[in-house]
Order: C-alpha cells, then sequence, then structure tokens
C-alpha cells in the first residue's frame, strides 16, 4: 500500500485495511504537507475494511469543511464498503453533561435521604410481616425458620468461635504486662468480662454476621430480583418480604444472642488462657470475678443490641437486595453496599447504646 | 468457492462428566460462506461452537483453524488465532461495568494502532449498523435482551473478524429486526468477505442467509450441506424440523 500527492489529488493504492491505516495516516500527512486536496483517488485501492472506511471519512471531514473533496474511482466492490460502512451522516457522540458541585451534593443528600425513607418503609413492612407471622404462617414455608436458623446461626459458629478466641487472648495478652507491673493480676477477670460482655462480644459477632450473613441475604435477594423471581413470587400472589425476608428475621433473632453469648464464652476461654498462664491466676478465682463483675444491666443490654444489631443487618440487605438494578454487575454492588452500610449501622448503634452506661 | 476449508474440525468429542454431548463430529468450514448450525434444544449446537473456540476443553478430536490445531498450539499463538475470530454469545455477555460505545471499543483499543478519532468513527458505524445510535452510551443493563444481543454483535464484528460465531443471533428479536440483522449478515459475507457461523433455529432467517447447513441431533451430525438438499435427503428429524419450525 501506499499514497501520493499530486496536483490536488490524493491517490491510494493496495490495501486499506486496519492493518495498514496507521502507516498510511503517517504517510498521507508526510505527503500532503500543508496542502489541501481536492479529491482523493481510490482507483488502486484493492481491499476495504471498515477502518479503512473510517480513515477516508476522517479525510473527507477534515478537509471538506476547507474546499470540496471528491472521491473517484473505487470499484464498486470498495465503494459498496464505503457505503456500508460511511460514518459521514451519523451524528457524533455526545458527551456527557458535566454535573456542578452543589448540584452533586444536592443530588448526593437526596439519594441518601430517599434511600433512607425506603429503608424506614422496608423495615415498617418487615416487622408488621414478622409479627404477622408468628401467628400466622401463611405464605411461609415449612421449615425455613430451621433453614434460615441453620444457615444465619450455626453454619458462623466456627468463624465466631475462633475470632471470639483470639480477640480475648490478645486482650489478656496486651493488658497481662500491665497489670502485672502494678500487682494486679486478679483484674484481668474483670477487665476481660467488662469488655468481652459489653463491647467485643456483641460488636464483634454483629461484625462477624454483617460480613457473613447480611451480604448472603442481600445477593440471595438481589440475585432473585435480576433474574424475576421476586417477580415470579409476585404473579403467586405471595408477598416477597413474607416470603423471603421474614424466615431471615425471624431465625437472625432467635440465633443472634446465641451467637452473642457463645463468642462471649469462647472470649473468656481465650483471655483465661493467659490469666492462668501467665499471671498465676487460678481458674476458680478467673470464673468468681468474671461473674461478679457482670451485673444484669449488662446483659440485657448485650442481647437487647445484640438483637438490635441483627434487625439492622437483615433490614440493610434487604434494602440493598430490592434495589438492586442491572444484572451481575448490580448484585455484587448491592453486596459490598449492603456489608459496608451494615457494619457502620453496627457501630454507630453501639455507640448509641454506650449512652446507656453513662 | 476456495477448496481448503478455513476450519476443520475433525471426530470431535465433547462430554460433561459422563455425558457425551457430541459424538465424533467432523465439519469442514470454507472461506466467504454461512454455515448454520441447527438442530432441537439440547443437540450441542453451542457445545460445538464453544469447543471449536477453545471455550471447552473438547474430550477428543482436533479443531483447524487455516490447517493448525488450535488444542495444541500455546496461548499466545491461539490469541493471534482469536484476533481474527468475533463471537456473538447467546446472551451477549457484554461487559456491565462499561457503556456499550466502550465495549464496541474494547477490542479497537486493544487490538489494534488506529487513531482515537479512527475508533471513534469504527464504533460509530458498528453500534449504528445494528440501530443502536441512540443508545452509544447506555449501559448494558440498561437495554432489552434484544437490544444487548444488537450491542453484542456490534462488539463481535468491531474488529472486521475474518470469522463471525453468532450463537442464535435473532432470538428474542422482531421480525423487522431479525431480517435486518441478517441482511447485516449477509453484508458482511459480501462486502468484508466473512466467513459466518450461525446457530440459529429461526426458519426465516435460515432461508434467508445460509449457504449451508449442518444438522445435529443426539450429539450426532446427521446432515452437512446444502439448505435445498437437506430438505430432499429424507432423513426424518430434518423433515420434521423444517415441516413443525421447531421441535
Amino acid at each position: 500500500m501506499s499514497c501520493k500527492y499530486a496536483n490536488g489529488v490524493l491517490s491510494f493504492e493496495g490495501e486499506l485495511i486496519s492493518s495498514t491505516i496507521p502507516l498510511l495516516q503517517a504517510e498521507s500527512k508526510r505527503v500532503l504537507g500543508a496542502e489541501q486536496p481536492t479529491m482523493l483517488d481510490l482507483a488502486g485501492v484493492t481491499q476495504l475494511d471498515s477502518a479503512g472506511a473510517a480513515f477516508i471519512d476522517q479525510l473527507h471531514s477534515s478537509f471538506a469543511s476547507k474546499g470540496l473533496l471528491l472521491l473517484k474511482g473505487a470499484n464498486p466492490e470498495v465503494q459498496a464498503v464505503l457505503d456500508t460502512f460511511s460514518s459521514l451522516h451519523l451524528p457524533s457522540a455526545p458527551s456527557s453533561a458535566k454535573i456542578g458541585f452543589f448540584e452533586k451534593l444536592g443530588d448526593d443528600f437526596f439519594t441518601r435521604w430517599s434511600s433512607f425513607t425506603a429503608t424506614l418503609m422496608l423495615a415498617s413492612e418487615i416487622y408488621y410481616y414478622s409479627l404477622v407471622g408468628l401467628f400466622n404462617h401463611k405464605g411461609q414455608r415449612k421449615g425455613s425458620f430451621i433453614q434460615q436458623a441453620i444457615l444465619l446461626g450455626s453454619q458462623a459458629l466456627p468463624i465466631v468461635a475462633l475470632l471470639s478466641f483470639i480477640i480475648g487472648f490478645i486482650l489478656s495478652l496486651q493488658s497481662a504486662v500491665q497489670l502485672r507491673n502494678f500487682g494486679a493480676n486478679v483484674f484481668i477477670a474483670d477487665l476481660l468480662a467488662v469488655t468481652m460482655v459489653r463491647e467485643m462480644g456483641p460488636m464483634m459477632t454483629a461484625i462477624i454476621i454483617a460480613g457473613r450473613s447480611g451480604s448472603a441475604i442481600a445477593s440471595e435477594i438481589a440475585t432473585m430480583q435480576v433474574t424475576e423471581e421476586i417477580d415470579a413470587l409476585k404473579m403467586m400472589a405471595l408477598n416477597p418480604i413474607r416470603y423471603v425476608v421474614v424466615p431471615k428475621f425471624h431465625a437472625i433473632t432467635v440465633v443472634m444472642p446465641m451467637l452473642v453469648a457463645f463468642s462471649i464464652l469462647v472470649g473468656m476461654l481465650g483471655g483465661a488462657f493467659v490469666a492462668l498462664g501467665f499471671l498465676d491466676l487460678s481458674l476458680e478465682t478467673f470464673v468468681k470475678r468474671s461473674i461478679e463483675i457482670t451485673t444484669l444491666k449488662d446483659l440485657v443490654v448485650t442481647f437487647g443490641k445484640s438483637t438490635v444489631f441483627a434487625w439492622v443487618i437483615v433490614i440493610i440487605g434487604s434494602y440493598f437486595g430490592f434495589q438492586v438494578k442491572g444484572g451481575a454487575e448490580g448484585v455484587g454492588k448491592a453486596t459490598t453496599s449492603s456489608v459496608v452500610s451494615a457494619i457502620f449501622a453496627v457501630i454507630v448503634l453501639d455507640a448509641m447504646f454506650s449512652l446507656l452506661y453513662l | 468457492m476456495d477448496s481448503k476449508p478455513i476450519i476443520s474440525v475433525n471426530n470431535l468429542t465433547a462430554k460433561y462428566g459422563e455425558k457425551i454431548i457430541l459424538d465424533g463430529i467432523s465439519v469442514d468450514i470454507f472461506p466467504g460462506e454461512i454455515t448454520v448450525i441447527l438442530g432441537g434444544s439440547g443437540c450441542g449446537k453451542t457445545t460445538l461452537l464453544k469447543n471449536i473456540l477453545r471455550l471447552y476443553e473438547p474430550y477428543s478430536g482436533s479443531v483447524r483453524f487455516w490447517d493448525k490445531d488450535v488444542l495444541t498450539m500455546d496461548e499466545q499463538e491461539f490469541s493471534a488465532i482469536l484476533k481474527q475470530a468475533g463471537m456473538l454469545f447467546q446472551n451477549g455477555a457484554l461487559l456491565n461495568s462499561i457503556s456499550i460505545y466502550d465495549n464496541v471499543g474494547i477490542p479497537l483499543e486493544l487490538h489494534t494502532k488506529l487513531s482515537p478519532e479512527i475508533i471513534d468513527r469504527m464504533i460509530r458505524v458498528k453500534v449504528n449498523l445494528v440501530g443502536l445510535t441512540h443508545a452509544l452510551h447506555l449501559f448494558p443493563s440498561e437495554l432489552s435482551g434484544g437490544m444487548k444481543k444488537r450491542a453484542a454483535l456490534a462488539r463481535a464484528m468491531a474488529l472486521d473478524p475474518k470469522i463471525l460465531f453468532c450463537d442464535e443471533p435473532s432470538a428474542g428479536l422482531d421480525p423487522i429486526t431479525s431480517a435486518a440483522l441478517d441482511e447485516l449478515i449477509l453484508d458482511l459475507k459480501q462486502q468484508l468477505h466473512m466467513t459466518i457461523v450461525v446457530v440459529t433455529h429461526e426458519l426465516a432467517s435460515i432461508h434467508r442467509i445460509a449457504d449451508k447447513i449442518i444438522f445435529l441431533d443426539g450429539g450426532k451430525m446427521l446432515f452437512n450441506g446444502s439448505l435445498d438438499a437437506a430438505k430432499v435427503a429424507g432423513i426424518p428429524q430434518i423433515d420434521t424440523f423444517f415441516r413443525v419450525g421447531r421441535f
């Protein structure tokens, strides 16, 4: 392939295809210099593809504005490709409109506000149907509560146990060095009991459940939404909240306090290893002081807030699941958003519950 | 017609677990022809395409492109073959995180040295050819099933491939759009001399575009030849297919 310029005519020869265009572009610039062609001669072109057609169109557009540019000599085959793949009549690609800072800020605020109100609406529906579902199981499959309790509860036991044990162990280890300096070895049990019961037990369990079960709830509902399973349930006159969400809500309400209790006990066990091994505390003293320092108020607040955390995780997971748009990518986004939002909500709520100890 | 096949499949057997999906298929696909693969649902049409393109690993047999065995060649060599082939998947398989414009632009940006302005023109032309100019900057999640399929066809032909594989291009499309797509497939064959392999159930489409048909049934190839010859071959499954129009 080659190109030549003489007497206002830019001529091409050979193949004008995707692999030759970059060279021809450079060559045509070189032979033209500052000249303005009035005609493109395609008589020597033996093959043209859509890249070649785009190149001819590009030349046409850049020179036609400065004067008349004629095409000549294309054989019928080349002319047919040129006609089919011509971009001259097409509108240029529209650029996306720019949004100002304040417009974006306002848009974000209203988006978040409408998300918040939609979450409240969904929460009210979930509470209503959960309450109704306690007495009337219509619209729920038999055995769904047990199935969900196993999925959300017993299958989470290993990870809750492992992390709680490690946290109890680390807490004790970090505290042991300081306490031994002051001869206050015995207070390791107090410190551990208060920390595990009031904070680490419920919060760590909630974070684990938000990551594990909250994401599972969001992705399950989101997948059902994009595959039209939710619409199918509606068409079968089944309420999706009642069918999908209520069994999860009931199950997590029951299993979450159990998981928290389990987490506290395993965390204390992890701490006991350090207390008994490094601080020479007896098991009897460790257990006795742990029980003495734990008040009824601690237990009520802990199990109360763990139930609230559980509800928040289900509501947020369900909200992002039902709100999903698009296909597989939407499911991924919904899952990520549900985990981030649930962990954020758990930490904020935990801070609010801490005010009860003032 | 060039007597040398562009694709040569020899004694190809494919299995899912122990189940045989394709049983000793041998097919030659010649340059510049439109070959239509027919058969009832689950007979192995899509599996045949995916085995030819190494998306599934065949159990046995060989697949040759331009007389080179693609099943034994390394990734780099096979990648060079793939750059000359386009595939329209059954459900479009568009990348959801980018717009239609970018979906069509990806192969052009990554596999050519063309200037951005030429790439822009090529994208707009390809999208216009499938009638989606108005949807250029939409995302796949904002398109209907038929629109996704058309956008996927625009992507498949972005590089003007020498071979174009289309898995049910007109399924889910209205008859007018379907006929327009068939016209486009014929244009690609006539103007760019593309070799095209189409899996379809649409009788109207088969009559419009097929140079050759391959009829599969239960994983076996019952017929390979011209459409007219198929109709008089006296094979009951083919007769039923053309009489009833579907399985």
